[in-house]
């Protein structure tokens, strides 16, 4: 199991391919992603890597955060997260991940916080139907209507599909198609819309319902190793 | 510029069609590529453009207007897409709204557009 990635939602724009398709895309961008810590059996009972993006200030890093980012000398991190990974899959500390982790064509999961719609009725939270507009139907138009039986059993169950808050909750998209990935700015292509807003944060893995494709860098697409090979 | 404007400029740069500048009430020909089994060809789409749409930008589309065997026939095309050859003026048209809309309801004589003889380039 290899480790995902942290990005950030940059914004979408369309794709023209030479057929004459044309192809909505998401683009994420990856920022001075790196390792942070690991995780290993002997010390934590599991193998995980935790991986950072983006740039905080020093200043406003509490100190604690501030340690850890300085046992891994690494620049403090705006974003952290673990991924859970196997034990020859784990990757070394301070190590910076290119966007050539994953590869044309492959199939990966995205999740992200979606974005915030408020208190939000049934309709539009539950896609109830709603009320009649007319034959004596009055002010509840767009109401839930009944929500269960009578005195027995007295109560409404829970779970209810009703009213209430919706979005700004972790989503996760399955099964996204990977069209591009552009290691020199960081950027990666995904097919479709990515949960989140603007500017927002998003971590992708490897598709958990498809078979991975082969020769996909592993444990990771390392940049420095990266560069080095190009030079040698 | 931000990064995806910056993306969508170069993706135009990098697809190199030379549009050529034209408004609604232009009468344009459309070269579009149609592919039959294994070969293609290029297909001739003339008729009006009646709208333009999302500007000159990656998004941008226009809508053409014609009348084919006493039926009028509208289609869009994206502005950058691959599939079209070449697009030709034909006419420069003289109106006064950005969007022809009401041509829809007209036919014959009052679906007209005067030509406008006044039109200069726009200087590169």
């Amino acid at each position: 199991m290899r480790s995902g990635i942290i990005a950030k939602k940059v914004g979408m724009t369309r794709l023209f391919m030479e057929d004459g398709k044309q192809i909505p895309v998401t683009v994420l961008q990856l920022e001075n992603l790196q390792v942070v810590a690991q995780r290993t059996d002997e010390k934590d009972g599991y193998t995980a890597v935790q991986l950072g993006a983006g740039a905080a200030k020093a200043k406003r890093t509490s100190q604690a955060m501030r340690g850890h980012f300085a046992a891994a000398k690494v620049e403090p991190k705006r974003k952290v997260a673990e991924f859970r990974v196997s034990a020859d899959a784990l990757i070394e500390v301070g190590a910076e991940i290119s966007a050539e982790h994953y590869l044309e064509g492959q199939k990966v999961d995205v999740s992200g916080t979606s974005i915030g719609k408020g208190f939000q009725g049934a309709m539009k939270r539950w896609n109830f139907g709603g009320l009649r507009a007319t034959h004596g139907v009055s002010i509840s138009h767009r109401s839930h209507g009944s929500t269960g039986q009578c005195q027995d059993p007295g109560k409404v169950f829970k779970g209810k599909k009703m009213a209430g808050h919706m979005g700004a909750a972790r989503v996760t998209t399955q099964n996204l198609e990977v069209v591009k990935t552009d290691a020199d700015r960081g950027l990666v292509f995904i097919k479709g819309a990515v949960p989140g807003s603007k500017g927002g944060w998003v971590t992708v893995k490897d598709a958990v319902k498809k078979k991975a494709p082969e020769g996909l860098p592993f444990p990771a697409a390392i940049k420095s190793a990266a560069a080095e090979g190009g030079e040698a | 510029m931000n990064l995806i404007a910056e993306l969508e400029a170069e993706q135009i740069a990098a697809l190199g069609h030379d549009i050529p500048d034209f408004k609604a009430g232009d009468t344009i020909r459309v070269g579009f590529k149609v592919t039959e089994g294994s070969r293609t060809r290029v297909q001739n789409y003339e008729g009006v453009c009646i709208a333009r749409n999302n500007g000159h930008g990656i998004a941008g589309s226009f809508t053409v207007r014609k009348i084919s065997f006493g039926e009028g026939v509208e289609r869009v095309f994206p502005l950058h897409s691959t599939n079209i050859d070449a697009i030709t003026v034909v006419r420069r048209g003289r109106v006064r709204r950005a969007k022809l809309y009401y041509l829809r309801t007209r036919r014959g004589k009052s679906a007209r557009i005067a030509e406008d003889t006044t039109y200069k380039a726009k200087k590169a």
